[in-house]
C-alpha cells in the first residue's frame, strides 16, 4: 500500500493519470477498434513535444522569468537548413545532421549572448532573436519544399518492434535528460540555480556557465525536433514550429515541473505530451468542430492544473 | 536633481527612443508630418497601447497574460457580430468576460497557480470561442465606434488624444490612486500588503477586471479601426503587449511599472512598423528587422542605465 502511496505522491503521476483516462475514453468510443492505431499514432506525435519540452523544461528549473520563446523559430530553421543541406541526397544525412545540430549551437549562443550582455529579461531577449531567426528562415528557404533523404524519410515515418523510430529516439533522449538531471552535478546546479540563484553562486555554482549550457542545450534540443518533424512530414514548412511554442511550456507545466523553477522532472513530460495528443484526437474522434476543440482542449488544461494544484498554505 | 526622480527616469529612455524612431520616419518621409501622417502612423496603436496597459496592470501583481492576444481577438469578434445587431447581449457577454477575468484572478490566487499556464489554457479557450462566433473573417462595426475612432478632433489627430487619455487615465489609477498603491504593494511584497489589513483576493481579483476591462475596449477600438473582425484578428497582441510594456521600463516582478512608460512602448512598437515599410526592407527581413530594433532599444537602455549609475556613484 505504501508504495501506491508514494507513486501518488510524485508530481508527474497526474498528468498520466490525465492520459490514461482521455485514452480510455476515446477507445470506448470506438469500441476497441482503433486501440493499436491511436496508441502509435500518440507515441509518435508526443514524441516532438517530448523533445522540445525537455529542453524548456531545462530552461524553465533555471528560476523565474526563464523561458525560451524561440524554440518554433529554432525547429523551422534548422530543419530548413538540413534539408537544403541534404538535398534529398542520401550521402549527406550526417552532413545534414550536423547542420541542424550547429543552428541549434548558433542560436543558443545568440540567445545566451543577449541574455547576458544585454541583460535582457529571457522571454524578451528569445523573442526578438526568434524575430530574426524566423527572417533567416523564410531568407534561407525561398519558398522552396525541400524534401528529405529517402531513408531518413523512411527512418522517421517507420518503426522498429512495433514502437515508431521517433519514439525510440525521444526515449533515448529522455533517458539522457533523466541522467542530466537526476545523477549529474549538472542537473543538481540548474535546480539549485532555479531554487535560490544567489545562494547557488555563493555555494560556488558556476552560474553562468550552467545558464549558459542549459539555454544551448534547450536550442540543440528544438533543432533535433525541427529536424525530425521536417523529415517525418516530407519537407520544412515555415509555420512548422508554430504550435510548439505553447506546446513545449504546457507540457513542462502538465507534468509537474515547478513552473517557479527549482524542481523538474522528466515522466512528467512523457505524461504531459501523451495526454495533450489524446485530448485532441478524442475531441475529434467525438466530431467536434474546429472551435469547440479548442475550447474543450483549454477548459481540460485549465481543469487538469486546478485538479493537480494544492490549496494556499498560510 | 530631485526632479528627476528614479520613476521619471525610468520614462526618459522610452521617451528619447520614441523621439529617434520619430524623427527618423519624419526624416525619411517629411509628408508624415502632417495631422493625416500622424493620424496614419500612429492609428493602429490605439487598440496596443490599451492591450498594453491590460497586460500592465497584470505584470503589476507579478503575473502574465498570454491569452491577451486570443482575447482580444474573441472581444473584437464579439464586437462585431453581437454588439452591432444584439447590443444587449453584446454588453452581457462582455460583461461576462470581465467577471471571468476577475475569477481567473481569484483562482490563481487561491490555488496557488502559475498565471503562465492558466492564461496559456484561456488563450485555447477565448481563441476555440472566437472561432466559434465567426469562423471566416466577418461581422460590421457598430456605427458609434467607427464614429469614435474616424473622428477628427482639432489641432492633434484622434491616435495621438487617445493615446494621451488613455495613458493618463491608466497613470491616475495605477500611481495616483488608493487602489494602485495596493496593487503595486501586492506585486512588491504581498505579505506586507496583507499584514496592513489590505485583502490581497480583492486586490487582485479587482486587477485582472481591470484588466479585462483595459482589453475589452483594445478589442472594440480594434474594430473600430478595421470595420471587421476575425478571430486571428490580434494574435500577435500577446507579445506586442508584453514588448510593450518592457520597452516601456516596466519589469516582470516587483510591481514596478510605468502606465506612462507603457503606452509609450505600445507607440515605438507601431511606428517600428512603419519605419520598415518606408526603409523599404524586402518583405523576408520585415519580422527579423522588427526583432533587431527591439533589440537595439534595449541595448540603448542598458547603456543609458550604466551611465547614469556611474554619474550616481561619482
Amino acid at each position: 500500500m505504501t508504495a501506491v502511496a508514494q507513486i501518488f505522491r510524485k508530481p508527474w503521476i497526474w498528468a498520466f493519470v490525465a492520459a490514461f483516462g482521455v485514452w480510455l475514453v476515446t477507445i470506448m468510443f470506438t469500441g476497441g477498434a482503433s486501440t493499436m492505431g491511436l496508441s502509435r499514432a500518440a507515441l509518435t506525435f508526443a514524441a516532438f513535444s517530448i523533445i522540445v519540452g525537455l529542453g524548456q523544461m531545462f530552461v524553465i528549473t533555471l528560476g523565474p522569468g526563464n523561458i525560451d520563446l524561440s524554440i518554433p523559430a529554432t525547429m523551422t530553421l534548422a530543419g530548413t537548413v538540413a534539408l537544403k543541406v541534404m538535398n534529398t541526397d542520401n550521402g549527406l544525412i550526417i552532413v545534414g545532421i550536423a547542420a541542424a545540430l550547429a543552428v541549434g549551437l548558433v542560436i543558443g549562443f545568440v540567445n545566451y549572448g543577449l541574455i547576458k550582455l544585454l541583460r535582457i529579461p529571457p522571454i524578451i531577449a528569445t523573442l526578438s532573436s526568434s524575430f530574426l531567426f524566423q527572417s533567416t528562415a523564410i531568407w534561407y528557404n525561398r519558398g522552396l519544399r525541400v524534401k528529405p533523404p529517402e531513408i531518413l524519410a523512411d527512418f522517421a515515418t517507420g518503426s522498429t518492434l512495433g514502437l515508431p523510430n521517433v519514439a525510440i529516439i525521444a526515449f533515448l533522449v529522455s533517458v539522457g535528460a533523466w541522467v542530466l538531471l537526476e545523477k549529474g552535478i549538472f542537473g543538481r546546479w540548474v535546480s539549485a540555480i532555479g531554487q535560490n540563484m544567489r545562494a547557488a553562486r555563493l555555494a560556488g555554482v558556476p552560474v553562468d556557465g550552467v545558464r549558459f549550457a542549459t539555454y544551448v542545450l534547450c536550442a540543440v534540443l528544438a533543432a533535433m525536433g525541427g529536424f525530425l518533424l521536417s523529415c517525418f512530414s516530407g519537407g520544412a514548412a515555415l509555420n512548422m514550429g508554430a504550435e510548439y511554442l505553447l506546446t513545449s511550456i504546457a507540457v513542462v507545466i502538465i507534468g509537474g515541473t515547478a513552473v517557479a523553477g527549482g524542481f523538474a522532472n522528466v515522466p512528467g513530460i512523457w505524461g504531459a505530451s501523451l495526454f495533450l495528443f489524446l485530448v485532441v484526437s478524442m475531441l475529434n474522434t467525438y466530431g467536434a468542430s474546429a472551435g469547440l476543440r479548442l475550447l474543450l482542449t483549454g477548459l481540460i488544461i485549465i481543469a487538469v492544473i486546478i485538479a493537480a494544484s494544492r490549496k494556499r498554505v498560510r | 536633481m530631485s526632479w528627476l526622480s528614479a520613476d521619471r527616469l525610468r520614462l526618459v529612455v522610452p521617451a528619447l527612443s520614441l523621439a529617434l524612431l520619430l524623427g527618423a520616419v519624419f526624416w525619411m518621409q517629411p509628408r508624415t508630418m502632417s495631422y493625416t501622417g500622424l493620424n496614419l502612423l500612429f492609428n493602429l496603436a490605439v487598440p496596443i497601447a490599451l492591450a498594453t496597459i491590460a497586460q500592465m496592470l497584470i505584470m503589476t501583481v507579478n503575473d502574465l497574460d498570454l491569452s491577451m492576444g486570443t482575447f482580444v481577438s474573441f472581444v473584437a469578434c464579439v464586437t462585431a457580430t453581437f454588439l452591432q445587431s444584439d447590443p444587449l447581449i453584446g454588453v452581457l457577454i462582455l460583461i461576462g468576460c470581465v467577471a471571468t477575468y476577475a475569477a481567473l484572478g481569484v483562482v490563481i490566487y487561491l490555488r496557488n497557480l502559475p498565471s503562465i499556464v492558466v492564461t496559456l489554457g484561456m488563450s485555447f479557450v477565448w481563441g476555440g470561442l472566437a472561432v466559434l462566433l465567426l469562423p471566416s473573417p466577418g461581422g460590421v462595426a457598430p456605427d458609434w465606434i467607427r464614429w469614435l475612432m474616424t473622428s477628427k478632433p482639432p489641432v492633434l489627430p484622434m491616435a495621438i488624444v487617445a493615446s494621451v487619455a488613455i495613458a493618463a487615465v491608466a497613470h491616475f489609477i495605477v500611481m495616483r490612486s488608493a487602489f494602485g498603491v495596493v496593487i503595486r504593494g501586492v506585486g512588491g511584497n504581498e505579505r506586507s500588503v496583507e499584514r496592513a489589513g489590505w485583502s490581497v483576493l480583492k486586490a487582485r481579483a479587482a486587477t485582472y477586471a481591470l484588466a479585462g476591462c483595459f482589453a475589452v475596449m483594445a478589442g472594440i477600438c480594434l474594430v473600430g479601426l478595421t470595420t471587421s473582425a476575425d478571430a486571428n484578428i490580434a494574435l500577435r497582441y500577446t507579445l506586442l503587449s508584453i514588448a510593450g510594456v518592457i520597452l516601456g521600463g516596466g519589469e516582470f516582478v516587483g510591481g514596478r511599472v510605468s502606465p506612462i512608460g507603457a503606452v509609450i512602448g505600445a507607440l515605438t512598437l507601431t511606428l517600428a512598423g512603419s519605419f520598415l515599410s518606408f526603409l523599404r526592407i524586402p518583405p523576408d527581413w520585415q519580422i527579423g528587422a522588427q526583432g533587431a530594433i527591439l533589440i537595439i532599444v534595449l541595448a540603448v537602455r542598458l547603456l543609458l542605465n550604466r551611465r547614469e549609475r556611474a554619474e550616481r556613484s561619482r
